[in-house]
């Protein structure tokens, strides 16, 4: 129990038990090294790399009970379907659904949002309707709300933010009005690492009865998530981002919500019964997963929110904070910096830019250092568009990274700066 | 810094990058070309006006990366005073020496200041930065007017 009176040690309690070092040991490929130098990988925003746990899960599933899932009478099959079935357990629980049915299989966060546009969006718009989403989005949650929208008449309506990067609260209460259909906001930016104040846009966009889609892509890997607490009716996320495989995502959806929703892709597995003449369709969660699924992506998501609970989600934020803490005053140190993105409250991203250098060549020059950042507009364009800037320099960081490898980020810089001063 | 970034980066190129020439426009008059790397948001403008056969001015605009910026900018030093098929088999050349199809030395005649962008073979995803203004360029002397794009 923690007391007033061990406040101290209490707060230096979560530096003791989070091991870097150990953790570092659970990804094989950190151990590697990339033109004869020690990898430093801070592109986790793109894509972050795997524990030994999912690597070793998803090969075993191949190796011993691998088969296709709900239709075989068989042994396997039946072990291959309580793996699959399992992960979306552990996915329920993992955002803390209400119920196992309420958690879709995808390919990733596009394909959660597309289906959402087809299933929902298109049943739902007429003519005038209006679709709300951010200045900050990801093209991911702009482009299929356009499509939808053009398709339907409707308008997409922006929330702008200010120059920190921080979404407008009041804009956000202006701009929603009798004709919105539906709010699709991101939930941790992945150009400016802005955690949104999801609550309450949420309570404001429900006071009007406005459901509302949270891309957690970003957030997933860094937040714990209550689907329930926040009352989201849509969330959804990618695998590859949460130290699981590619190919792989969910859509969260409250029950009433997909009940109601057109499929978004016919076929096998999503249908109850089909005759030439008509077709009844699965319920959910089934009506969603036509053809076969990603079984092996699953099972693999699976273990990497089991390696993240072992870790412990408050501890894993915890210390990326006192990471992104520390990044944040090294690069304030080097006076070519510019950070795009300085919200109160942000995940570990770092969006920069140098005077007079493009992004590309810092990417280039400290590839060959050996770390690994992007370099580009990171799908989000109008972001970039907002700060006047073509492309950010970005470091991602995720559980695994060190102070070290932020020292060795600066001292890339540096050399940067250097080459093209 | 390692020695193939040197070879990226040469002292020319950098030159080039931060004080590019010919970077103006040339009016609406003249056959003109835009480039696009939808990739990485790299813009190109290019400008030329033809004598005949020959292009007598050239001239680029445009945003991107040290690398796309100088080989804009040798670009238009390059091929003005060449014809169009002396500007065709020029860009055959580039190509192939930043492809790592042919390298520098065997082509140093006919390359000529081109050649420092050799050490760009050692880096294919900066391959498009090198080549967008070469393809816009193309476009710009079919006078097309058409939105050259490297995807």
């Amino acid at each position: 129990m923690r007391t007033a009176g061990n406040v101290a040690s209490a707060s230096r309690e979560p530096r003791a038990a989070f091991d870097v070092h150990r953790i570092r040991d659970d990804f094989p490929i950190l151990q590697r090294q990339v033109y004869g130098k020690p990898l430093v990988y801070l592109d986790n925003a793109a894509s972050s790399q795997k524990p030994r746990r999912v690597i070793d899960t998803i090969a075993r599933f191949y190796e011993e009970d691998y088969a296709n899932v709900h239709r075989g009478l068989h042994y396997l099959s039946e072990r291959a379907t309580e793996a699959y079935e399992g992960a979306r357990a552990k996915v329920r629980s993992f955002l803390h659904a209400a119920q196992e049915r309420e958690i879709v299989f995808v390919r990733g966060t596009t394909e959660a949002i597309n289906l959402v546009a087809h299933g929902f969006g298109r049943k739902v718009l007429q003519p005038g309707d209006e679709i709300l989403i951010s200045a900050m989005e990801h093209h991911s949650n702009i482009v299929p709300w356009q499509m939808v929208c053009e398709e339907r008449g409707a308008r997409l309506r922006v929330v702008p933010i200010d120059d920190a990067g921080e979404l407008l609260i009041d804009e956000v209460e202006k701009l929603l009005g009798p004709r919105t259909k539906l709010l699709a906001l991101v939930h941790v930016s992945n150009a400016l690492g802005t955690i949104n104040p999801v609550e309450t846009v949420i309570e404001m966009a429900h006071r009007r009865n406005v459901p509302v889609l949270l891309d957690g892509a970003q957030a997933v890997p860094h937040l714990a998530v209550d689907v329930q607490a926040l009352d989201c009716d849509f969330y959804a996320f990618s695998g590859h981002k949460l130290y699981g495989p590619s190919g792989v995502g969910v859509l969260y959806g409250k029950a009433e919500l997909l009940a109601a929703m057109s499929p978004y892709q016919g076929g096998g597995e999503m249908i109850s019964s089909v005759t030439f003449e008509k077709t009844t369709y699965a319920r959910i969660p089934a009506k969603f997963e036509a053809g076969t699924p990603n079984i092996a992506g699953a099972v693999g998501l699976g273990a990497a929110i089991d390696y993240v609970n072992s870790l412990g989600l408050e501890a894993v934020g915890a210390y990326e904070n006192e990471m992104l803490a520390y990044a944040t005053a090294k690069l304030a140190e080097i006076p070519q910096v510019r950070l795009i993105g300085t919200a109160r409250r942000k995940a570990g991203v770092l969006s920069f830019v140098i005077d007079g250098i493009h992004p590309h060549d810092i990417g280039t020059v400290l590839d060959r250092e050996g770390i690994a950042i992007r370099a580009g507009h990171h799908c989000a364009q109008p972001v970039m568009e907002r700060y006047g800037v073509p492309a950010t320099a970005r470091a991602s960081l995720a559980c695994y990274n060190t102070k070290d490898e932020i020292d060795a980020l600066v001292a890339g810089i540096g050399k940067v700066v250097e080459v093209f001063a | 810094m390692s020695s193939e970034l040197r070879e990226l980066y040469q002292e020319v190129i950098l030159d080039h990058s931060k004080r590019p020439r010919n970077f103006r426009a040339l009016g609406d008059e003249v056959q003109k070309a835009d480039g696009v790397n939808p990739l990485c948001g790299d813009k190109v403008t290019i400008y030329v006006v033809l004598e005949g056969d020959k292009v007598k001015d050239v001239a680029f605009q445009g945003s991107g990366c040290a690398i796309s910026t100088a080989s804009a900018s040798v670009l238009t030093e390059t091929i003005k005073g060449k014809t169009r098929a002396e500007v065709e088999a020029l860009f055959q050349s580039f190509h192939a020496l930043v492809t790592g199809e042919a390298d520098a030395a065997a082509h140093a005649v006919e390359l000529g200041k081109l050649a420092v962008f050799g050490g760009v073979s050692e880096f294919p995803t900066r391959v498009k930065c090198a080549i967008l203004c070469w393809h816009t360029l193309q476009a710009a002397l079919k006078g097309e007017g058409e939105t050259v794009s490297t995807e």
